[in-house]
């Protein structure tokens, strides 16, 4: 056990912890932001997905001893208010079914925009493909990450 | 029904709704089956004859609507389906409902089973009319206030207003003489051509809470001082505890109790050893650090191979009929033209995204339980047998659920969490990992289908047979008639079918196995519409005939008629060229008929991939397209899944795929244009949220055979080995 400082969303964080525990458990159970999901616990699925200093990272299988005093955010930091293009997006063409997988889905959407603002089909399968979705929502995650990057670029 | 039972659930309802002051509160009453109709009641009334309401709306004086909704939300929208039929019939904007999920009670509810696609399908009609009469005793209650006669009201947009003067009241104004009123006897419903929100492509209400994280999913919900418990089971299903050496685990910072579990599973009760933390991650650490020996006597240690060569064996046994009709034997002997072909399916896990979990405080005698929950009713019932309490002492309360497809309306994981706390006199939240998820089951059952048929020499069917060899998923009841035959094996079968073909014979042969197993969204017609579908398709080739005319010839019925039709249209199926790789399917399943088209064609590289799907779904009445959408769109990814990416093998009597490394999902990448089409009729609300399972997996290999002359009958297959 150890105490650790986190930066999540903004705000500062400090937690008692096994130096191992995975970032994801930190973040649910300890600094209790319960919108980042666990799927796998090994990185397959993306449902855990947070941007650490701007980079999408699967919080499942980072230790939360690599985590201290790095910029982290999570679904709840990227808008107060569902303002976010791909949140924007996401409620316009009604992707989210049960949504236990979209937190991920957004953040890795969100991650690939801020990079690149005009992807092809192809790098959005690309940068998606790491998250899995049950309910079959990709149709639709395509389109809306589409629809985002159309509406960043008229921003 | 008792006196605190009976005092509760309107008290509850008002307490849960947050409302104050006078409301107009009414629901629908299913008497018990066979009674009496449907009665619309009020509240008050239905509170002081002792009557439980099936469902419940209630406006107050601020004119706020609020819906207790008695159907889980697992995806399949029905947060967003139950609001725009009440506000249909209401006359109320959809903004300005409340929806508030219904504990579980059977005595309250009904049956809450959110399964076999029948939140809309059950109950559509009695929501309807619960929405009407509160608008109608609304316009009656304004009337009276102005003296006016009830034909010059009418209700718009929360509000009554008196055509002659135009004057208006809102409803909230209305609620208190309006709840003094009878529930009108008849009322008339409105006509499809006048809806202003039904099979409108409204914008699902959930929509904004799962883009933030905000959606409560059964593992976020947290009480104070819960604890977290992780549990080793025996991954033989049936194993027992011999012993357990807690030593190590108990060394774990934050570790508190390790206590051997068990849980109800059919017949059996499942045996476990929990390790119980104050933070999950330390829970799973002790769960590493334990040992336990477990007792496996009595249970077969089989494997994948044993089990599909003693389903094929099976095969050749006698078989219970289910439904036969002519001579099938005598017409096959006589058949110009016979056919003969084995189909075999895999044993699947749900692998809902969310893993199970659930929430459990037992004390003072009384239980309460926050989880995914697709069965509250089933599952306060089971609650209530284990624990010796009554009906009024647990409490079922549902978070949204992250996936559930069958798998969340079995009564296991909350059996188990309700122990652990029970044991350890605290709440708990117990969380199945991702491993124990797709190991412990219960699965789909696999199974081989015996197919043969004869054809006239005009091409038409003569004589057709289906025999199934898989488990029996009711014969693992306790106390269950072991030689019944299985009731599902038409399921997926189109029912015009049975009024063309005049010899016909479907039944089973029940294949013994211990590995337990349970519904996988779309039941047996997951299963069985490979065969069919896969066999009417060999049959139509051998017949020489286009497989959408052959179909059609069987089917004298216009609305299956109609569906082929709209499907040759939307594929373009008329003008494609030959062989250029577009198979096609169509079963029927839960009063939905879905019929779907995929192409295949080789990409550079030389192997088979999917380009298209065409899906037409006749689902009768229906809420909200873009739902109905959604949930085809769904379907058939789960679907492509269950073909051709993965399947759970047995080895040993264990499991052998754990986690999504080798129980490997269907991913963007994988993923299809899919185009839906929705039929428009008159014909009565089928289900959604599964029907569009069953027809892919042969659509895609009669497509893989229109493209490249090979037959797949076994699932699952890889594409790139085709
Ligand atoms: S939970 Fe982290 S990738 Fe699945
Ligand atoms: S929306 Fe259910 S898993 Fe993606």
């Amino acid at each position: 056990m150890a105490s650790y400082t986190l930066q999540v969303n903004g705000k500062s964080y400090t937690i008692e912890a096994d130096p191992q525990m995975p970032l994801l458990w930190a973040i649910r159970d300890l600094v209790g932001l319960t919108g980042t999901k666990y799927g796998c616990g090994i990185a397959q699925c993306g449902a855990c997905t947070v941007h650490f200093n701007g980079m999408p990272v699967r919080s499942c299988s980072m230790p939360v001893s690599a985590a201290v005093n790095q910029k982290i955010t999570t679904i709840e930091g990227l808008s107060d208010d569902n303002s976010h293009p791909v949140q924007q997006a996401w409620i316009a063409e009604q992707v989210p079914q049960c949504g236990y997988c979209q937190s991920g889905q957004i953040m890795a959407a969100a991650a690939l925009l801020k990079k690149n603002n005009n992807p092809s089909e192809k790098e959005i399968d690309q940068a998606m493909q790491g998250h899995i979705c049950r309910c079959g929502t990709y149709g639709r995650i395509r389109k809306a990450i589409k629809t985002a990057a159309v509406n960043m670029q008229k921003a | 029904m008792n006196k605190t039972a009976q005092n509760i659930s309107r008290r509850n309802f008002i307490r849960l709704s947050g409302m104050s002051g006078a409301a107009l509160t009414i629901g629908f009453y299913l008497p018990a089956l066979g009674k009496d109709a449907t009665r619309i009641m009020r509240g008050d009334i239905a509170d002081s004859m002792g009557i439980a309401l099936n469902a419940f709306i209630s406006i107050d004086t601020s004119g706020k609507v609020t819906i207790f909704n008695h159907r889980s939300e697992m995806g399949q929208g029905a947060y967003q389906v139950v609001p725009q039929m009440i506000a249909e019939e209401l006359e109320v904007n959809l903004d300005d409902i409340n929806i508030i999920f219904a504990p579980g009670n059977a005595k309250k509810y009904g049956s809450q089973i959110t399964g076999g696609s029948s939140t809309v399908r059950g109950a559509y009609k009695h929501l309807l009319r619960t929405g009407a009469s509160a608008r109608e005793m609304l316009v009656q209650a304004a009337a009276g206030k102005w003296s006016a006669a009830k034909e010059d009201c009418y209700a718009e947009n929360g509000q009554v207003l008196h055509r002659p003067s135009g004057k208006k009241f809102g409803y909230g104004e209305l609620v208190e003489d309006a709840s003094k009123l009878e529930p009108p006897k008849n009322v008339v419903l409105k006509l499809r051509k006048d809806y202003k929100i039904i099979g409108k492509p409204l914008p699902r209400q959930d929509t904004p809470l799962k883009v933030n994280g905000k959606a409560v999913f059964g593992l976020d919900k947290k009480l104070p001082g819960m604890l977290y418990a992780v549990v080793e089971r025996s991954p033989r299903f049936t194993g027992k505890v011999k012993s357990f050496d807690d030593s190590a685990a108990k060394a774990v910072k934050g570790v508190k109790h390790v206590i051997k579990v068990q849980r109800g599973v059919f017949a059996n009760l499942q045996e476990g050893v929990a390790v119980v933390a104050d933070n999950l991650w330390a829970a799973m650490q002790g769960r590493k650090a334990l040992k336990v020996e477990w007792d496996d006597t009595g249970f077969e240690h089989l494997n994948t191979a044993e089990l599909y060569k003693r389903m094929n064996e099976d095969l050749e046994k006698p078989f219970l009929s289910q439904r036969t009709g002519g001579n099938f034997d005598g017409a096959f002997a006589k058949a110009a033209k016979k056919l003969e072909a084995v189909y075999e399916t895999p044993y699947e896990s749900h692998s809902c995204m969310e893993p199970l979990s659930c929430v459990a405080h037992y004390h003072d005698n009384k239980l309460d339980v926050w989880g995914p929950i697709q069965a509250p009713d089933w599952i306060q019932d089971d609650l209530c047998d284990r624990f010796k309490l009554k009906p009024e002492d647990v409490t079922i309360n549902m978070t949204f659920l992250g996936g559930g497809f069958g798998r969340k309306a079995f009564t296991d994981y909350p059996h188990e969490a309700a122990e652990i706390s029970k044991a350890i006199n605290a709440p708990v939240q117990v969380v199945w990992t991702r491993e124990d998820d797709t190991t412990q089951g219960p699965f789909r059952p696999g199974a081989v289908y015996g197919c043969k048929a004869g054809l006239s020499d005009g091409g038409r069917i003569q004589a057709f047979q289906t025999k199934m060899a898989a488990q029996n998923m009711g014969h693992q009841n306790p106390g269950a008639d072991r030689s019944s035959y299985n009731d599902s094996t038409t399921e997926g079968f189109l029912e015009s079918y049975f009024e063309s073909i005049p010899n016909y014979s479907f039944g089973d042969v029940p294949t013994k196995s211990p590995i337990p197993v349970m519904w996988w969204r779309s039941v047996y017609s997951s299963t069985n519409g490979f065969a069919f579908e896969s066999f009417m398709d060999e049959l139509a080739i051998a017949a020489g005939k286009d497989p959408l005319d052959f179909r059609r010839s069987h089917l004298y019925n216009e609305r299956y008629q109609n569906l082929i039709t709209i499907l040759e249209e939307k594929t373009g199926w008329k003008s494609r060229s030959k062989n250029s790789g577009w198979g096609v399917a169509i079963t029927e399943c839960f009063r939905s008929i879905v019929g779907e088209a995929v192409k295949v064609s080789k990409g550079a590289d030389g192997k088979v991939k999917i380009d298209k799907v065409v899906a037409v779904m006749d689902c009768g009445w229906y809420v909200n397209p873009d739902i109905v959408k959604a949930q085809v769109e769904g379907s058939i990814i789960m679907a492509l899944g269950a073909a051709v990416t993965h399947a759970t093998h047995f080895e040993d009597g264990k499991a052998v795929e754990k986690n999504f490394d080798t129980y490997k999902m269907p991913r963007i990448t994988d993923t299809p244009d899919i185009e839906v089409h929705i039929v428009e009729n008159d014909e009565k609300a089928g289900g959604v949220g599964e029907p569009g399972l069953p027809p892919f997996a042969p659509a895609l290999c009669n497509a893989i055979f229109d493209l490249t002359g090979k037959r797949i009958r076994k699932l699952p297959f890889k594409l790139e080995e085709v």
